[in-house]
C-alpha cells in the first residue's frame, strides 16, 4: 500500500498539471446548453490531448499514446477531476474499440485507427444490439454473406449511441448461421460512409436523440476489415464489453464531481422554509450521501487501475465499477431533485441540466449491460456460482 | 503508486489469518463470549507476543513501528475470526498515551500485553462529539479529582488502566487512572456482541496522579480526535473482514444448499444479493485501505479519509450482514449458526465511534459547510 507518487510518477503529474495550466479552456462551457457549440468544444479539447499526447495515456507510443501505465492513468484521471477539465470526447472510441484494436487488431488496424480514435477525428460506434438480441446479443441475427473478397450485410442493429455523428463503427455480424450462436459471429471495423447504411434517430426519453437504428441493405464491407477471425467474433465481443464495463467509469468521476458541486452550490443558494436548504439535516445527510458514494467510487477506480496495472486485461471485476457508477449516478440525480425541490421539474431551470441528468441517469443501468446482467457476471465469473439462465 | 498490499503486508496478513485459524476458531470465540470477560490469556499472549498491540507505534514506545495499514490488516483479519477481548480498548489507550505520554511506564506494558487498557470516553447521553464530555476534572494542585459517570466503555472489564477523557474548567483532560484507584466503580452492563464487553464507570472523587495527567485542552482534543480516527479506522477494517467472512461463507452455502432439485446459488435472486456482497466488500476494501494510508502519509486528508470510510462501512457491512442471514435461510438465523457471531460484531462496530449518518454529518461540514 503506498499511494504516494514514486519520482517517475510525480514528474508525469507535474508535467502534466503544467500542461493543464497552459492548455485548459479559457472559457469553461459547462453543459450541453447549445449541442453544437458543446461538440465544437469537446473536440477542440480533445485534439489538444492528442497534441499535447495526454490523450491515451496507457496507450502505446507508437499509435499515438504516451506509453505509460494504468498507474499513469490512474494520476491523469485524478488531475483531470482537480482541474475541473471537460470530459473527453469519443468514450466508444477510447474506453471500448481502441483496447479491443489494441489486444486483437492486426498492425495495419492499430496504425489506421488508433491515432484518430485518441485526436477524436473518428468517432466510433459499437453495433451490437438488435431488436431481438440485446441482453443475449449472442443471439444476433444481421446476416453476412462472403461474396468475394467482400461481405455483403443485411440486418438491423439498435440503441447504437453516436451512430449520427460516427465515423466508424465496430459491428458484429452473423457469418455462420449453422453454427451454435457463439461460434459464427464475426467482428468488423466499418466505415460509416459505406453506401448501404441508413442511420435512423431515435428519441430518448429525455427528448434528445443521442441513440439511433442502422439498417443496412447490402452493405458491402472488404474482408480486410476484420478484427480478429471470422467466425470467431464473439471473442473479440466479449474483448470490447469487459473494456466496456471496465473503463466507461474511469473518466467519470469528473462529470460526477462537477454535478455533485453544482448541486451543493443548489443547496446553499436556494432558500425554503427560511432558511438556505443546504442548512435542513436532511438535505445535509442526502447530499453527504453523495459524496461519500463517488468519493468510494473514486478509490474503487484508482484501485481498479492499479490492480489492471498488475493483471493487464480487465477481468469480471469490471462489472463491479459498472454496477458502482451507473446505480451511482442514479442515486445522485435523485438527491439532486430533492435539492431543488418545485424548480427540479422546470425544464430550463439550470439550463435544464438537472431534468436531462434525472432522465439520462435511467439508461445508466441499461447501456453497457444492464445491471442484472453485471450482477449476473458478478456471481458466476467472481464468486463462481452456476449458471442460472 | 500502488493501490495493494506490499508483498510484507500481504504475509502478515497470512501470519495473522493462519493464528487466528489456528488459536480462534469460533468454537472458542462463543466459549469466550460466554464468559465474563472474553479474556483469555492465551490468545492474549499469542497476539501480544506478534507485537499487535503496537503494530502501528514507535519501536521507544514499545510498539513495533510499521503503519496504521498493518494496523488495519490485523484488524480486517480479527474481524474474519470475530477475535474476542480487550484488543481494541489496549490499542485504543496505547495510540493516546503515544500520543501524550511516549514515556509513560504503562505504555510500554500495554503494547507488550502485560497490561490492558480502555478508553472512557462516552457518558451516559452516547455522544460522540469532544463537547459531549462532561465528566468533571477538578483541578487540585497540579492534576484533578475526578467525578460523574461513563458508559458504553469498550474493554473496561478487563482493563487495568483507564484512559479517561473529562473537562476541566479551562477545557478537556486527559488522564490515566488505574482500573483499581480508589473511587473508581467498574459495572458490566450486557450488550448485543458479548464477545466484547461494555461496562458503566462511576468515578467518586478520583485523585490523579499528577504524572498521569497527559494532556489538556487543544492537545487533549487533538490527540482525542486523532485517536477516534484510528479507533473508527480499525473499526471499518474489522467490518471489512467480518463482511469477507460473511461473503465466503455465503457463497459457499449457495453452492452446496440444494432446493428444487437444484444449488440455490443456481437462483437469480439468490445470485443478486451475493453480487451486491461483493460490490460492497469490495468497495469497503478500496475505503478502508486509502483511509488507513492517509492517516500516516496525508493526516492533513485523515479526517475526511476516516469519515468517509467509516459513513461507507458502517452501512455497508449491516447490508452485507443481513444479506448473509437471507442466504441463509432459516439455517442463518440460529444461534448455532456462526452468522450470528459477525451479525452481531458489524451492529456494534457500526455504532463505535458513531454510525454512518453521525459521519456523514461531520463530513458535510468539513468539506460543505468549509468551502
Ligand atoms: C442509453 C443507451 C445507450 C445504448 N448504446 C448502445 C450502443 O451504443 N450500442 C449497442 O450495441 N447497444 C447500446 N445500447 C443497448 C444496450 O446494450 C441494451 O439495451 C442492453 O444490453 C439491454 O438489452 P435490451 O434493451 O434488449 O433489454 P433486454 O435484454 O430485453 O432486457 C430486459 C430486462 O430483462 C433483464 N434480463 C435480460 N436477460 C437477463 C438475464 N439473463 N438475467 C436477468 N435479467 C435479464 C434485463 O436486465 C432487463 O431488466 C444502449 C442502451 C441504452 C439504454
Amino acid at each position: 500500500m503506498d499511494l504516494g507518487l514514486t519520482d517517475s510518477e510525480l514528474k508525469f503529474r507535474d508535467e502534466l498539471r503544467a500542461w493543464l495550466k497552459a492548455n485548459l479552456p479559457k472559457k469553461m462551457v459547462k453543459s450541453a446548453d447549445n449541442a453544437k457549440e458543446y461538440y465544437q468544444y469537446l473536440s477542440d479539447w480533445q485534439m489538444a490531448l492528442y497534441k499535447g499526447g495526454w490523450a491515451g495515456v496507457s496507450w502505446p507510443k507508437e499509435y499515438g499514446g504516451r506509453g505509460s501505465s494504468f498507474i499513469e492513468q490512474a494520476i491523469f484521471q485524478e488531475e483531470m477531476a482537480l482541474a475541473d477539465a471537460p470530459e473527453r470526447m469519443g468514450t466508444i472510441g477510447q474506453g471500448l474499440v481502441g483496447p479491443t484494436i489494441i489486444a486483437v487488431g492486426t498492425e495495419e488496424q492499430k496504425k489506421k485507427y488508433l491515432p484518430r480514435i485518441l485526436s477524436g477525428e473518428d468517432i466510433w460506434c459499437q453495433g451490437f444490439s438488435e431488436p431481438n438480441a440485446g441482453s443475449d446479443v449472442a443471439s444476433l441475427e444481421t446476416k453476412a454473406v462472403l461474396d468475394g473478397d467482400h461481405f455483403v450485410i443485411n440486418g438491423q442493429k439498435i440503441w447504437t449511441s453516436y451512430a449520427h455523428i460516427a465515423q466508424q463503427c465496430l459491428l458484429i455480424v452473423r457469418t455462420d448461421p449453422a453454427a451454435a450462436k457463439h461460434k459464427g459471429i464475426t467482428a468488423l471495423l466499418v466505415d460509416m460512409k459505406t453506401p448501404g447504411i441508413e442511420v435512423s434517430p431515435l428519441k430518448m426519453m429525455s427528448g434528445d436523440s443521442m441513440f439511433n437504428e442502422m439498417f443496412f441493405t447490402n452493405l458491402r464491407v472488404p474482408v480486410s476489415a476484420v478484427i480478429g477471425k471470422v467466425n470467431e467474433g464473439w471473442n473479440v465481443a466479449i474483448t470490447a464489453l469487459a473494456n466496456e464495463r471496465a473503463n466507461l467509469g474511469t473518466g467519470l468521476y469528473v462529470i460526477f464531481k462537477r454535478n455533485l458541486d453544482a448541486m451543493v452550490d443548489q443547496a446553499k443558494r436556494l432558500k425554503r422554509g427560511g432558511r438556505p436548504v443546504i442548512e435542513d439535516p436532511v438535505i445535509r445527510q442526502r447530499l453527504a450521501q453523495a459524496y461519500v458514494d463517488l468519493e468510494v467510487f473514486r478509490l474503487n477506480t484508482t484501485r481498479s487501475l492499479s490492480m489492471l496495472n498488475k493483471t493487464g486485461a480487465p477481468g469480471p471485476e469490471g462489472s463491479i465499477q459498472k454496477l458502482y457508477w451507473s446505480e451511482l449516478n442514479q442515486r445522485m440525480a435523485q438527491i439532486a431533485m430533492e435539492v431543488l425541490g418545485p424548480y427540479a421539474q422546470l425544464t430550463d431551470y439550470d439550463g435544464g441540466r438537472w431534468v436531462y441528468n434525472y432522465l439520462r441517469s435511467r439508461g445508466n443501468t441499461i447501456e453497457a449491460g444492464t445491471s442484472e446482467v453485471q450482477r449476473n457476471i458478478i456471481a458466476q465469473r467472481v464468486l463462481g456460482l452456476p449458471r442460472s439462465y | 503508486m500502488e493501490f495493494d498490499h506490499s508483498k510484507p503486508q500481504r504475509l502478515l496478513q497470512q501470519s495473522a489469518r493462519d493464528l487466528f485459524a489456528r488459536q480462534c476458531p469460533p468454537k472458542r470465540v462463543r466459549e469466550l463470549m460466554a464468559t465474563d470477560t472474553a479474556f483469555n490469556p492465551e490468545l492474549w499472549s499469542a497476539v501480544a507476543d506478534q507485537g499487535w498491540l503496537g503494530i502501528h507505534l514507535p519501536e521507544q514506545t514499545g510498539g513495533i513501528g510499521l503503519g496504521t495499514v498493518e494496523l488495519a490488516v490485523i484488524s480486517e483479519e480479527m474481524g474474519r475470526a470475530c477475535f474476542p477481548g480487550p484488543f481494541l480498548g489496549t490499542v485504543w489507550a496505547a495510540t493516546l498515551l503515544a500520543a501524550t505520554n511516549p514515556h509513560a511506564a504503562t505504555l510500554q506494558k500495554l503494547t507488550t500485553g502485560e497490561l490492558k487498557g480502555a478508553v472512557a470516553l462516552l457518558e451516559p447521553e452516547g455522544g460522540w462529539d469532544l463537547a459531549d464530555i462532561q465528566l468533571q476534572a477538578t483541578p487540585v494542585e497540579g492534576t484533578y479529582t475526578l467525578s460523574g459517570k461513563k458508559s458504553f466503555v469498550l474493554d473496561a472489564i478487563t482493563a487495568d488502566v483507564l484512559v479517561v477523557a473529562a473537562r476541566s474548567p479551562k477545557g478537556l483532560v486527559l488522564v490515566a487512572v488505574p482500573a483499581s484507584a480508589t473511587g473508581v466503580k467498574i459495572e458490566p452492563t450486557a450488550a448485543l456482541d458479548a464477545t466484547r464487553k461494555l461496562a458503566d464507570i462511576s468515578f467518586d472523587n478520583v485523585q490523579i496522579d499528577p504524572d498521569d495527567v497527559l494532556a489538556d485542552r487543544k492537545q487533549a482534543e487533538e490527540a482525542l480526535s486523532k485517536s477516534l480516527d484510528v479507533v473508527a479506522l480499525c473499526a471499518c477494517a474489522e467490518m471489512l473482514g467480518g463482511m469477507q467472512w460473511i461473503l465466503e461463507t455465503s457463497a459457499e452455502y449457495a453452492k452446496t444448499r440444494q432446493q428444487f432439485g437444484k444449488t440455490i446459488g443456481t437462483f437469480q435472486a439468490v445470485q443478486s444479493m451475493l453480487a451486491d456482497m461483493v460490490l460492497w466488500t469490495e468497495s469497503v476494501r478500496s475505503a478502508v485501505y486509502y483511509a488507513a494510508w492517509a492517516i500516516d502519509a496525508d493526516p492533513a486528508d485523515a479526517r475526511r479519509a476516516v469519515g468517509i470510510a467509516k459513513a461507507y462501512t458502517s452501512d455497508a457491512s449491516r447490508e452485507v450482514a443481513n444479506r448473509g442471514v437471507q442466504v441463509h435461510g432459516g439455517i442463518g438465523f440460529t444461534w448455532e449458526h456462526d452468522l450470528q457471531l459477525f451479525y452481531k460484531r458489524s451492529k456494534a462496530l457500526e455504532i463505535l465511534t458513531g454510525d454512518s449518518a453521525y459521519h456523514r454529518a461531520a463530513l458535510v461540514e468539513l468539506v460543505f459547510d468549509q468551502a
